[in-house]
């Protein structure tokens, strides 16, 4: 029994914990942030919120593609049900790693403000101003944030299982250095 | 309508013969007043609303040309709803004890073909600064009409107090546009 674990590749683990941290910082960012009163500061997370977020799209792009042409590794023994839970999970996870900042952006010009990527790369307005469909944009993007956080706490409660109640490999998989 | 039109023409450009056409009857509704500013490297555009301005320019003699402008600033859009609501208050243009900005013209200078600067006086919060506003000049049928834009450093007017005068959230530099349309004198 000592074949040793099949485990996610380099690029597929750094991406994995690259966009988790990222989203770990927008997501409370992003809930601090919108009840502030208008402030410099203020100005200032916003921007920063909007460039992690940027980031985390950018990044999606090579994540995807990389996922799509390198299968995971095949899932260690589990009931079948929660293999497709867990699948399910994560096809979803990266449905909204995707509409999640867009919808954001979106949200941003259709509110007359242009999301300049670390205040020196002007990106495209996705959208033209409208105050009617920023609001609802605002409303898409909360609501789709709502269901990351579900998402994700459903995936760190899956895997906290595996490692305290299973005691398999599963979580060793993605982790850097492992074996 | 044609007719009407031609008819005003032949009489500006008579009147263009007879003695120099002043443009002065400025048109509020085809006037207006834009600036730019930038947020976090954002521009975001804003305009005002409300304003009123005399103008008296005759191409024939520009550097006798001149301006006042004279600026509601509560009738400011500043791009947004929180935008509007912080810029009337203290910190910004506290609009309670100065409700309005001024420009008045001191010169006109001509810089060839149909460019010229306008030299002045800006008066916010209280706060006078020479300004020079490059412009063009362009006359359509019986109108002329005054294209320009300059940079206004907000904190020599003390435009954005206390936590505001951060210029690295909002810049120091705003861009002022402004497009007017005088008509020519009705004499
Ligand atoms: C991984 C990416 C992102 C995450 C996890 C995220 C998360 C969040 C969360 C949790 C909120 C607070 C929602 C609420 O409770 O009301 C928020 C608000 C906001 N987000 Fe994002 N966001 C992301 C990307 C983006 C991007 C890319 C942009 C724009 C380019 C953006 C623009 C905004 C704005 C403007 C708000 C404030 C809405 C308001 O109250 O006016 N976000 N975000």
């Amino acid at each position: 029994m000592n074949f040793p674990t099949p485990r996610y590749t380099g690029p597929a683990i750094a991406a994995h914990w690259l966009i988790a941290a990222l989203i770990l910082v927008a997501f409370p960012l992003g809930v601090y942030m919108h009840d502030l009163p208008l402030s410099p500061n203020k100005l200032k997370l916003y921007s920063y919120h909007k460039w992690i977020g940027i980031t985390v799209l950018l990044l999606f792009v090579p994540r995807i593609l990389w996922r799509i042409t390198h299968r995971p590794p095949a899932p260690l023994p589990m009931p079948a049900w929660q293999h497709k839970i867990a699948e399910g999970t994560h096809h979803l996870l990266y449905l909204l790693m995707f509409l999640v900042p867009l919808s954001g952006w979106l949200m941003s010009s259709a509110k007359g403000f242009q999301v300049v990527y670390f205040g020196v790369l002007p990106l495209p307005d996705l959208v033209g101003k409208s105050d009617d469909l920023g609001d609802l944009l605002k409303a898409v993007h909360e609501t789709l944030n709502f269901g990351l956080l579900v998402l994700v706490g459903l995936h760190v409660a899956g895997a906290l299982k595996h490692v305290i109640i299973d005691r398999d490999g599963t979580l060793r998989r993605m982790l850097p250095f492992g074996k | 309508m044609k007719i009407r039109t031609l008819a005003l023409t032949a009489a500006v450009l008579m009147a263009g013969t007879a003695h120099a056409v002043e443009f002065n009857q400025v048109d509020a509704g085809k006037s207006s007043l834009a600036f730019s500013s930038k947020q976090m490297g954002v521009p975001v555009p804003g305009s005002f609303k409300r304003f009123t301005s005399q103008i008296a320019f005759d191409p024939a003699k520009p550097t006798a040309a001149s301006t006042t402008l004279e600026i509601d600033l509560a009738s400011i859009d500043a791009g947004s709803k929180d935008a509007n609501d912080e810029v009337v208050g203290k910190q910004w243009f506290n609009v309670k004890a100065f409700p309005t900005a001024k420009f008045v013209s001191t010169g006109v200078k001509a810089l060839g073909g149909n460019r010229y600067e306008a030299l002045g006086k800006m008066t916010i919060k209280g706060q006078t600064r020479d300004v020079v506003a490059p412009f063009t000049f362009k006359q359509e049928g019986a109108s002329g009409v005054f294209d320009g834009a300059f940079v206004l450093k907000r904190m020599d007017y003390n435009i954005g107090e206390g936590p505001w005068a951060d210029v690295s959230a909002v810049a120091n530099e705003i861009e002022i546009k402004f497009h007017m349309v005088a008509n020519a004198a009705k004499k």
